[in-house]
């Protein structure tokens, strides 16, 4: 059950673009509009639309089950645990900026270019709430489109929905 | 009689309604704004970022997004338990 040639096609020379889009604007979430929830949900469309336009047999091939929830839980996981990392001074403390590490340069005040490697804890807690996200939806496009082939239990019914 | 009681407390809540939209305070002027104040002044400051939202979505109120990432995480599991099972191979 797949849609035509023209679909695939289009379908498969944008699908890596939507996924590139959707990581820019996770990485950019502290210095553009957007953030970890708008660019995991922009990744999680290109799933919906590989699951209209191929067959599930398709995208089960191209993906293991369980990779959407281990995406999801390691997510949740990897945010808790940034947010308990500066639990000595308070949970969800932004113990990375101003240090000058990675994430750590301090910024101008005022209008300024943009530096990615700016502000700390947030672009690690965008990434991963990005991957949650992703993981989250993806699981749910991916279960709503297994229920589109449910099959009823007892012989009587599935009569029924035969014609 | 059920008409009339219609009637009156449609007029008791539009007359409530109208005399709050009289004491309304101009759009785009909070009644406090310190708290606004100090995350507009603050933000590039303590948070590094240049902008204020995820600042504060990540930061101030960091609490609430875990909130809103616990919603999703039990919205899928929703999902996963009403779909899961049913399908017979």
């Amino acid at each position: 059950m797949s849609m035509s040639k023209i679909v695939k096609t289009i379908t498969a020379l944008t699908f890596w673009a939507i996924i590139v889009f959707g990581l820019y604007v996770v990485i950019h979430g502290h210095l553009t509009p957007g953030g970890g929830f708008q660019g995991g949900a922009v990744i999680a469309s290109s799933t919906a639309l590989f699951l209209v336009a191929f067959s599930k047999e398709d995208f089960l091939r191209k993906y293991k089950d369980s990779f959407f929830s281990v995406a999801e839980s390691g997510g949740l996981i990897l945010f808790i645990s940034i947010a308990f990392l500066g639990i000595g001074a308070t949970f969800f403390y932004n113990f990375i900026a101003n240090s000058g590490g990675v994430f750590g340069n301090p910024v101008p005040l005022g209008i300024n270019d943009g530096d990615l490697n700016t502000a700390g804890t947030l672009p690690p807690m965008n990434m991963a709430v990005g991957l949650e996200v992703f993981g989250g939806i993806s699981m749910i496009l991916f279960f709503m489109f297994l229920g589109a082939y449910l099959k009823p239990f007892n012989k009587e019914e599935s009569e029924v929905h035969k014609r | 009689m059920g008409n009339a009681l219609k009637w009156v407390s449609f007029l008791f809540f539009s007359l409530i309604l109208i005399w709050g939209l009289t004491t309304i305070h101009p759009f785009g002027e909070p009644l406090q704004s310190d708290m606004d104040d100090y995350f507009i002044q603050n933000a590039q400051k303590e948070c590094a970022a240049n902008n204020v939202v995820t600042s504060i979505v990540f930061d101030y109120r960091g609490f609430d997004t875990l909130g809103e990432a616990t919603v999703l995480f039990t919205a899928v599991i929703g999902v996963a338990a009403t779909f899961r099972g049913v399908v017979r191979k």
